[in-house]
């Protein structure tokens, strides 16, 4: 059996045997703009992440606090769309492998056409997709047509999920089950407790698939406290913020983050 | 039909984070629904809170200014708070009073909402806070005041628009992070299942009573019903009683959107008239939205109909042509505005001056003998400085 470019990822950090875990960071697609995305991808890889997820901004993200707002406004208002976007990932795949995962929202694939999506993405290179307002039991059909050729559907828990959420989560997600460290929207404050470890054990207790935790992680103390106990650890508004500070700031957070993680 | 859909309307588009709190609901309404103490406690704040049953009044001078059928209108305006929205407030805040949650959140166009939201919140103790767009809090001055004279907080939303559905997603992002505490009283039939069927049970009175009082004064069912739709609380609550009456199957219902300054300036509300198949803030409907699926702004005079999208239910009666969905411009909502003033002393909503709009179209050229409801969703107290200044009148 063929595995996904993200499994294969998950599987070779596994094999190394070194402590290291998959270092996952965010960043807004077109921001500050599509070419120097290209390029951000780039230095990402350089510098160690495992893999890239590449938000498409939306006019409503609602799972979002307000500097990946933010983020997504100033994109929106240079014309980023969802075309555009698959557009540079092909690009991004003529110089590069890195798995990468587009987080957005459902409405823009909607638009798109669910199945014109699917074909667009995997011809360009798209091996993940996150979309945070599309739980795993609305459009099933969808769903299953990824599980057929991809990309890898990769859904959400968070700390309010039942039982019955942990299973069909871990039945339908792909590449890896994103666990949400915290009640509330991106860039919160984390707090990492014996909670979160038992959550995460529960969820390993359902599934064999890699576990990679976000939202709220900013600093690199709390990646390495991430990684102690996940697969993965996903750092998105800390680094989009680094971005806007500049390029010093950001080469300076990836560099302590893939450290750490 | 799959629960939680219309159609192929519906549904939960929500972050995971949410989903347990929608389950936990879901059977909360459920078990109230069928809870004999509920109801009794429900029909109690009904009669002696909100002051119903509201009258069915037969406008006896626009009937004969119009000339054509027999006008009645539906005074939710009387209502506790003067509008509709204080039926599903009251019907929310007593479920989660139940569900033993400890703070209301809601957002808020028009502001009526809001204020219902914080009487309710008032009544029965608990914590409020109310989102709403800064540019909505502007000019709805007077009903921000309200909501914090009854002790709730008001959060200006300074993203996107700045509007109605900015103040959802603020909303939405609260109660995703406060969901245990917290209970979000949407304030129509939109949203994440169950929400479009909660809202739609606590508004059905107004149809129910419609119903029984229109039997009472003509000895038989209407020939139209008519409500404006925003996101269609006022009209599913007037509707769904007469939709569900096999007896009923000649009713012509109308749902009347926003037109704002007409169609094809863009510069409108009309989600049936200018929008297409998409998800926002929980559900799937009809919206305005671009090429690219991102959602596109909105006017409106009135701040209530101000809205991208429109309830699932809407969108399903929609297109198996059940009701026919219509709009009324700025121009001719702010006539209604007026005429129904001077006729018959009656100041509407500015919201509900749009469903007033259609009947002045349409009733002219109907026979005499045939019988219109128009849904007074709220009363005009609140829009009295916004037409005095768009007048440049003082008052």
């Amino acid at each position: 059996m063929t595995h996904s470019a993200i499994t294969e990822r998950f599987i070779k950090i596994k094999k190394a045997d070194n402590g290291k875990k998959a270092f996952i960071p965010y960043i807004m697609a077109g921001e500050p703009s599509l070419s120097s995305t290209a390029v951000i991808v780039q230095e990402l890889e350089e510098m160690g992440a495992d893999i890239v997820e590449l938000g498409v901004p939306f006019s409503d993200p609602v799972a979002d606090g307000p500097t990946i707002q933010h983020a997504a406004m100033s994109a929106l208002s240079r014309g980023v769309t969802l075309r555009k976007v698959i557009d540079m990932v092909k690009s991004i795949r003529q110089k590069s492998t890195i798995p990468i995962v587009l987080m957005t929202y459902f409405n823009p694939v909607l638009k798109f056409g669910l199945n014109n999506f699917i074909g667009a993405a995997l011809s360009s290179g798209v091996d993940g997709i996150i979309i945070p307002d599309l739980p795993p039991d609305e459009e099933t059909d969808f769903i299953a047509s990824c599980h057929k050729a991809g990309p890898d559907t990769i859904f959400l828990l968070a700390p309010t999920s039942t039982d019955k959420r942990i299973d069909l989560v871990c039945h339908q997600s792909r590449g890896f089950i994103y666990y949400v460290s915290l009640t509330g929207i991106t860039g919160s404050a984390i707090s990492i407790d014996d909670s979160l470890k038992a959550q995460i054990e529960k969820i390993r207790s359902n599934s064999n698939k890699p576990v990679a935790v976000g939202f709220g992680v900013k600093t690199s103390d709390e990646a390495a406290r991430v990684a102690a106990i996940a697969d993965g650890v996903i750092v998105g508004s800390a680094i989009v913020k680094a971005i806007e500070e500049g390029r010093e700031s950001f080469r300076a957070l990836v560099k302590s983050l893939r450290a750490a993680i | 039909m799959k629960t939680g859909y219309f159609g192929k309307y519906g549904g939960r588009y929500v972050p995971e984070t949410l989903i347990p709190a929608l389950e936990e609901l879901d059977a909360a309404f459920k078990a109230l629904k069928a809870d004999a103490g509920f109801q009794t406690q429900l029909r109690k704040l009904n009669a002696e809170y909100i002051g119903r049953p509201t009258p069915l009044f037969f406008a006896e001078k626009l009937t004969s200014q119009l000339s054509g059928a027999r006008v009645y209108l539906k005074r939710e305006d009387l209502a506790h708070t003067g509008a509709h929205k204080i039926n599903n407030a009251i019907g929310q805040a007593l479920m989660a009073k139940q569900m033993g949650k400890q703070r209301l959140i809601a957002e808020t166009g028009a502001g009526q909402h809001g204020v219902a939201t914080a009487t309710a919140a008032a009544l029965f103790g608990l914590e409020c806070e109310i989102y709403m767009g800064a540019i909505d809090a502007k000019r709805q001055a007077l009903n921000v005041f309200r909501m914090k004279l009854l002790g709730a907080r008001v959060t200006e939303v300074h993203a996107g628009s700045q509007t109605l559905k900015d103040a959802i997603n603020e909303a939405l992002r609260d109660w995703t992070s406060n969901v245990s505490t917290t209970h979000y009283v949407l304030g129509t039939v939109f949203g994440p299942h169950p929400y479009p069927t909660i809202v739609r049970e606590f508004q059905s009175i107004i149809g129910k009573e419609a119903k029984r009082q229109i039997l009472k004064a003509e000895g038989r069912l209407p020939d139209y019903l008519i409500a404006c739709v925003g996101g269609g609380s006022n009209a599913m609550g007037l509707f769904h009683a007469f939709l569900t009456d096999k007896r009923a199957g000649n009713i012509k219902y109308i749902g009347v959107e926003a037109g704002g300054e007409g169609i094809d300036s863009g510069r409108h509300a009309a989600r049936f008239a200018g929008g297409s198949m998409g998800v926002l803030q929980g559900t799937k409907s009809y919206l305005l939205q671009d090429d690219d699926g991102n959602v596109l702004g909105t006017h409106s005079v009135s701040a209530g109909l101000d809205y991208a999208s429109v309830g699932p239910e809407h969108a399903w009666l929609h297109d198996i042509n059940a009701v026919k969905y219509t709009y009324a411009t700025d121009t001719e909502a702010l006539g209604a505005f007026e005429t129904l003033a001077r006729t018959e002393g009656i100041i509407p909503a500015l919201e509900s001056s749009h469903a007033v709009a259609e009947a002045l179209k349409i009733v002219p050229g109907l026979p005499k003998s045939s019988i219109v409801i128009v849904n007074l969703s709220g009363r005009g107290d609140k829009d009295v400085e916004q037409v005095a200044n768009m007048q440049s009148a003082s008052v």
